[in-house]
C-alpha cells in the first residue's frame, strides 16, 4: 500500500515552494521505488512551518516543517515516509504541536487534514451535517438558531448576523440573494483565504443555509484578484459541489435550489465595504451607497440581499450542526464564540489561532508568537487591519473582544495582528495610513478624498520639520473632519492608526527627547 | 513599442457574447479581455458600451476605477510588490527600494527591456512570510534583496531561451 504524504496546495506552502517540493519528493519516490501518494491538503494555518509536509501513521500525522528541496534525499535517507521522526525538520505528531493543541478549532477544524475539493473528504470529517440539520428546518428555525449562537459578522463591523438574516426573511420579494464578502483587503489577515483554500466546501455549504434560510436562491462570492489560489480552489469545489447536487436545482432531492458564482474583484480596497461591493457586483464604480436603503432591503440589483464576510458564512454549517448553544459557550460578554486571530508581521511564528473571545493581546503574543523575527523587541501592534489603531505596549492587557477593543478607541476588526519592532519609524507609519487612504478611496466624500491628500502632505511637513507644532495640530484638526463627514469608514477611520501614531508614540518619542535635551 | 493597435477586435468580441447575458457583466469582461490580452485596449470599449448598452463613458469610468484594469500593454511579466503594514514590518520598503533601483523603474512603469511591469499591490495574503512578491500568478515569499536579483534573473533568462 502507498504511504500518505500531505503538501499543502495553500498559498503560502506555494509561496515557500510547495509546488517544486511535491515533484521531487515524487521523483525521488520513484527512482527509490518507494509506493506514495501525494495528498495536496490545505495548510494547517501554522504558515511559519510552510511546507509542512505529514505523513501518515497508525498514530496519527507526523510533521516536518519548513522543508526545503536539498532535504528531500535525507528525508528519504531516514525514512520519513514510515513516519520515522529522526530527521532534524520533524516537529512530533502534528497534533501535538502547541501552536495546533492549543487552538480552540471550530471553524477550521478541518483546515490542513482534508483534501480541499475533495468531497468524500469532507464528507467523512462532518461536512454537510450542518445541511443536512437545516434542510429539516424552516427558515425561521435556522434564523432563530443563528440569532441564538450569537454570531456577529466577522467582516469587521461586529453586526449580529441573525438580526441581518432576520431583516431579509421578512422582506417579500422574487428575488434574493446571498453575496459573500471575500474581498480581504486587511493587511494582516488571511483568515477568508484560508477557508476558501483549505475548506471550500464549508463555505458552499455555509452559503446554502444562508439561501434557505431567508429563501435566496443565487449567491455569488466577490473574492479579491489577489487570491489566484482561493480563487481556483473555490471554482474547483463549486463544480465539485454541482456535480454532486450540493448546488443546483432540488439540492439532496429536498425541492430546494441554489446557484453559487464567483466574481472577481479588481484590486479596490474599498469594494470590501459591503455597498461599494454590490455596486462592483452590478458592473459599476465601487462607490459607496449612502444608508438606508439597507442592503438586507435594497442589496444586489435592489433586491434584498444578506452580506455576510466569509467567516461569518464558514461559521453557519457549526452552529446547524452541533446546535446554537455549543457556539454560544465560547467567548465572553458579548462577543460570542471563537476568533482566528492573524498573528502577523515581525514575529517568529505567524499563523492562524483560533480561539474564543476574551485572552488578552499580550496572552496570546507570549502563547503564540514566539517572539519578533528580527529579534528585537516588539514595539507597536496594529489591530483590526490598515483603518485600526496602533497599540503601544500599556494597552497590549486588552481582552481581545469587540467591546474592550472599542473602548480605547481600537478594533478588533477581521482579527489581524501586525507586530511592528522597535525599529519602526511611526511617522512613517501615520503617513502610509494616509497615503492608503488617497489610494483607496472611493471619492464620493470630499473628508476622505481630499482630507487624505492634505493629511500625507502636512505629516510631510512635520517629517521634514517645518512648523512641526502647528502642523500637528492642523492635522489632528484634519482627522476630526475626516471622522466626523466621511461616509464610511475608509475616510472615518483612517484616522485612527494616524492619531494613535502620534498620541502613544510620536508624542511620547517628542517628549522624551525634549526632556534628554532640557538635562 | 505600441502595440495598441496590434490586437485581434475578435477577442474581444468574442468575450464580450459569451459573458454579456450575465448579470452585472462588466467586471467578467473586462478580466476576461485583460486575461487573454494583457490589457483592456481603448478601442474595446465602444463595443462594451454597445453590448451593454452604455456609454463609452460609463465604461471608461469602470475601468478607470479599478486598479486592476490597465489600458496599455504591460511587458512580459507583471510584477508586483507587496507595499502593506505587515510587509513593511519585515523590510518591505528596502525591498520596494532595491527593486525600484534595480530595475530602474517606478511603479506603473514598464522596464526598457520590456521584462516587468512594476506594480505595487496591497497585501497577498501571506502576511506572515514576508516581504511578499507576485510575479503574474505567483506569490513569492520572504523576498530579501538578495532573493529578488535571483527571481529577475531567472525571469530574464527565461526570456532570452524563449526567444
Ligand atoms: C473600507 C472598508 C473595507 C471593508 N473591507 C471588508 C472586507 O474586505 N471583507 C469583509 O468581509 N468586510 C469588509 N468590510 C465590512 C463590510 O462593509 C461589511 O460590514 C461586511 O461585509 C458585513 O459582513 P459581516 O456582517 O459578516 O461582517 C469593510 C468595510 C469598510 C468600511
Ligand atoms: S469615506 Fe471615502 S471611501 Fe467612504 S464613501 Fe466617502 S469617499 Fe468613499
Ligand atoms: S501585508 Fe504583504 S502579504 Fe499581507
Amino acid at each position: 500500500m502507498a504511504y500518505d504524504i500531505y503538501i499543502p496546495r495553500d498559498t503560502s506552502a506555494l509561496a515557500n515552494g510547495a509546488d517544486k517540493l511535491a515533484l521531487l519528493i515524487e521523483k525521488e519516490a520513484n527512482q527509490r521505488n518507494i509506493d506514495i501518494k501525494i495528498i495536496r491538503n490545505g495548510s494547517r494555518g501554522m504558515f511559519w512551518l510552510e511546507p509542512l509536509v505529514e505523513v501518515a501513521t497508525d498514530k496519527g500525522r507526523v510533521a516536518y516543517g519548513n522543508i526545503t528541496l536539498e532535504q528531500v534525499e535525507s528525508l528519504f535517507e531516514q525514512e520519513f515516509y514510515l513516519g520515522e521522526q529522526s530527521h532534524t525538520s520533524c516537529l512530533g505528531l502534528s497534533e501535538d504541536i502547541p501552536y495546533l493543541a492549543k487552538q480552540q478549532r471550530l471553524t477550521f477544524a478541518r483546515a490542513g487534514i482534508t483534501d480541499p475539493v475533495n468531497l468524500t473528504d469532507y464528507i467523512t470529517h462532518d461536512g454537510f451535517k450542518g445541511l443536512k440539520q437545516a434542510l429539516q428546518n424552516t427558515s425561521q428555525e435556522i434564523v432563530t438558531a443563528v440569532s441564538d449562537s450569537g454570531l456577529r459578522g466577522r467582516g469587521g463591523a461586529a453586526f449580529p448576523t441573525g438580526i441581518k438574516w432576520q431583516t431579509v426573511l421578512d422582506c417579500p420579494a422574487d428575488q434574493k440573494y446571498i453575496v459573500c464578502n471575500a474581498d480581504e483587503g486587511d493587511s494582516g489577515s488571511f483568515a477568508d483565504r484560508l477557508v476558501m483554500e483549505a475548506d471550500p466546501f464549508m463555505l458552499i455549504e455555509g452559503m446554502v443555509i444562508a439561501g434557505l434560510a431567508v429563501g435566496a436562491d443565487q449567491g455569488y462570492i466577490y473574492l479579491r484578484s489577489e487570491y489566484p489560489v482561493a480563487h481556483q480552489i473555490l471554482n474547483e469545489a463549486i463544480e465539485k459541489a454541482y456535480a454532486n447536487n450540493y448546488l443546483g436545482q432540488n439540492i439532496q432531492g429536498s425541492g430546494k435550489s441554489f446557484n453559487l458564482e464567483v466574481r472577481l474583484g479588481a484590486g479596490a480596497y474599498i469594494c470590501g465595504e459591503e455597498t461599494s461591493l454590490l455596486e462592483s457586483l452590478e458592473g459599476k464604480r465601487g462607490l459607496v451607497r449612502a444608508k438606508p436603503p439597507l442592503p438586507a432591503i435594497e442589496g444586489l440589483f435592489g433586491k434584498p440581499t444578506v452580506i455576510n464576510n466569509v467567516l461569518s458564512l464558514a461559521a453557519i454549517p457549526y452552529i446547524l450542526d452541533k446546535g446554537a448553544a455549543a457556539y454560544a459557550d465560547y467567548g465572553m460578554g458579548r462577543s460570542k464564540g471563537t476568533l482566528p486571530f492573524q498573528l502577523a508581521g515581525n514575529l517568529n511564528q505567524g499563523g492562524l489561532v483560533e480561539l474564543a473571545f476574551g485572552t488578552s493581546l499580550q496572552q496570546l503574543l507570549d502563547d503564540f508568537a514566539g517572539g519578533t523575527f528580527t529579534g528585537k523587541p516588539m514595539h507597536a501592534i496594529q489591530v483590526g487591519g490598515p483603518l485600526g489603531a496602533y497599540l503601544p505596549k500599556e494597552q497590549w492587557n486588552t481582552p481581545l473582544d469587540y467591546e474592550s477593543f472599542s473602548a480605547i478607541k481600537a478594533v478588533l476588526g477581521h482579527g489581524s495582528i501586525v507586530v511592528f519592532d522597535d525599529t519602526v519609524d511611526m511617522l512613517e507609519q501615520a503617513r502610509f495610513s494616509m497615503e492608503f487612504c488617497v489610494a483607496e478611496s472611493c471619492g464620493k466624500c470630499t473628508p476622505c478624498r481630499i482630507g487624505s491628500v492634505r493629511g500625507v502632505e502636512v505629516i510631510d511637513k512635520i517629517r521634514a520639520g517645518i512648523n512641526p507644532e502647528q502642523n500637528t495640530e492642523l492635522l489632528e484638526d484634519l482627522c476630526e473632519t475626516m471622522i466626523h463627514g466621511s461616509l464610511c469608514a475608509m475616510g472615518g477611520m483612517t484616522p485612527f492608526p494616524v492619531q494613535s501614531a502620534f498620541k502613544y508614540f510620536i508624542e511620547n518619542d517628542t517628549a522624551a527627547k525634549e526632556t534628554a535635551g532640557a538635562q | 513599442m505600441n502595440q495598441s493597435s496590434n490586437w485581434d477586435p475578435q477577442i474581444a468580441q468574442n468575450a464580450i457574447d459569451e459573458l454579456k447575458g450575465q448579470p452585472g457583466a462588466l467586471l467578467p469582461i473586462l478580466h476576461k479581455i485583460q486575461n487573454i490580452l494583457g490589457y483592456i485596449p481603448k478601442d474595446s470599449i465602444p463595443m462594451i458600451a454597445k453590448a451593454l448598452q452604455q456609454t463609452s463613458a460609463e465604461i471608461h469610468g469602470v475601468v478607470s476605477f479599478y486598479h486592476h484594469f490597465r489600458t496599455s500593454p504591460p511587458g512580459k511579466h507583471i510584477l508586483q510588490i507587496c507595499r502593506a503594514e505587515a510587509c513593511q514590518a519585515r523590510g518591505s520598503r528596502q525591498l520596494e527600494a532595491h527593486v525600484k533601483d534595480s530595475l530602474k523603474v517606478d511603479y506603473h512603469a514598464t522596464t526598457a527591456d520590456n521584462t516587468f511591469t512594476l506594480e505595487p499591490v496591497y497585501c497577498l495574503g501571506n502576511c506572515t512570510n514576508g516581504p511578499n512578491i507576485r510575479v503574474d500568478d505567483d506569490i513569492i515569499a520572504g523576498v530579501t534583496s538578495e532573493k529578488f536579483d535571483v527571481i529577475k534573473e531567472q525571469k530574464n533568462t527565461f526570456v532570452v531561451e524563449l526567444a
